[in-house]
């Protein structure tokens, strides 16, 4: 197919850019760092009649952080940026892995977690840990703007809850918790460069030596990154030790529900679901200890 | 769709033309600017032939619009050299450690190292590796890229020259 043919547009505020884009509707494609949405229309497999640059638009490059209100990242904010901020690194640390995991030091210096989300691959690798994290999306569009959770965000594969005019503006990630703690394990096929076959994000909050609290989120074994909760269960009120994480490594796999395709067998990703969930558990519950 | 007149900031100096939006960056510098040095590979952002720094990061020009690059400072593999008689550390480096083989990756190569040193002026060989990961060479020459690149740190002069 031939490239696709489309008009530019880059808007200076955001302001400008929701009015573009409630004008466009549907027809308009947003363009962060253009990792994901330049191939496809190259290829010509998008063909939107205008293409929208965040490039310029001062208000969606913020990157914050406060003890209270925790990490705030505009939507125009590369991943490498996110993974350089030394706050980020402070508090975040399974965030800046998750990070540093994907793909190559170049698309990570283009692409943002915002283009990322609303890619809405099964194998995004910035998904399960800003669900572990009950991250929250701010969203602007036609009819004023709203707060989502991110676990109310994806709807398929390459689809999600944003409306035609709409724009994610920021992600928000509450602050650290005591005694809580996160980690991140993915694994691909063939080299770290490629997208993951499988991965998994965990939470673990302790009390008295004791799990009080489990979130596990589980990336490219679904049609979205799907949580685990029976092997949360697994896990309450429970000793972090081996033969437990183990165990919840095994109920993790079997509520993946993963697919054969070009990048690895469904059997192989559910046995590395088990395996890679034993080892993020592990991480976050010494993490929390710590 | 009619041509846009894009202005663009290449090794210092303005270059302006005329290109359709849908141009990729990579298009615009080899053939509208005549700046071949940046190389043309896989089209599809994965093997790092046509890196380039961008506002001091470095991009794969073949997923970046030209378009969309107006108002950034953009430095090729050109612009790394101070001036006729003298190379970039990096570029000397390279020469001296023998790190290059056919060279088509070469250009990339290099503004991966630049970048690299410009975060880290001394990283350890697993950082120069990880700092390389969108870099590939199908001479498969990596062992002399990564000891250019450490020789070009221990000269102390890794970023922008």
């Amino acid at each position: 197919m031939p490239a696709a043919r489309f008009e530019f547009l880059s808007p200076r505020s955001l302001a400008e850019t929701l009015e573009i884009l409630s004008r466009y509707g549907d027809r308009a494609r947003v363009l962060a760092g253009g990792t994901d949405l330049v191939p496809k229309l190259l290829r010509g497999t998008l063909r939107p009649e205008a293409v929208v640059s965040l490039r310029h638009v001062e208000e969606l490059r913020g990157l914050t952080f406060d003890p209270d209100r925790g990490l705030s990242i505009g939507a125009a904010v590369r991943h490498a940026e996110v993974m350089e901020h030394p706050d980020v690194r402070a508090h975040y640390p399974a965030l800046v892995h998750a990070l540093s995991q994907l793909a190559t030091v170049q698309v990570r210096n283009m692409g943002t977690i915002a283009g990322n989300l609303c890619n809405a691959s099964p194998c995004a690798d910035s998904a399960p840990i800003l669900l572990a994290r009950e991250a929250r999306l701010e969203i602007g569009g036609p009819a004023g703007s709203r707060s989502l959770p991110l676990s109310e965000f994806f709807l398929g594969p390459g689809r999600t809850s944003l409306a035609a005019g709409e724009l994610l503006t920021a992600i928000r990630v509450p602050p650290p918790a005591p005694r809580a703690a996160f980690a991140f394990r993915s694994i691909s096929g063939r080299s770290r460069v490629d997208m993951s076959a499988a991965s998994v994000a965990a939470m673990v909050r302790l009390e008295d030596g004791r799990i009080a609290g489990a979130r596990i989120f589980l990336g490219a074994v679904g049609p979205t990154a799907l949580r685990a909760p029976r092997a949360e269960e697994v896990l309450r009120g429970g000793v972090p030790d081996d033969a437990l994480l183990a165990q919840a490594g095994e109920a993790a796999a079997a509520e993946s529900k993963p697919i054969s395709d070009v990048r690895a067998t469904a059997a192989w990703r559910r046995r590395m679901v088990s395996v890679l969930a034993r080892r993020a558990l592990a991480e976050a519950a010494e993490r929390a200890r710590a | 769709m009619k041509k846009r007149l894009v202005s663009l900031r290449v090794n210092g100096a303005e270059h302006e033309i005329a290109v359709p939006p849908w141009r990729t960056l990579n298009d615009a510098l080899r053939e509208d600017l005549r700046l071949t040095g940046t190389k043309k590979g896989c089209g599809d952002g994965d093997c790092g032939a046509c890196t380039v720094l961008l506002d001091g990061r470095s991009v794969v020009s073949c997923l970046t619009l030209a378009v969309d690059a107006e108002g950034c400072d953009i430095v090729t593999v050109e612009g790394l050299a101070p001036g006729r008689e003298r190379l970039h550390p990096v570029q000397q480096s390279f020469i001296e450690k023998g790190a290059i083989q056919c060279g088509f990756c070469t250009p990339g190569m290099e503004l991966s190292a630049v970048f690299l040193l410009g975060k880290n002026p001394s990283p350890s060989e697993p950082e120069i590796r990880a700092g390389l990961s969108g870099n590939l060479c199908r001479c498969t020459g990596y062992a002399k890229i990564v000891e250019a690149i450490r020789d070009a740190a221990a000269r102390g002069t890794g970023g922008r020259s």
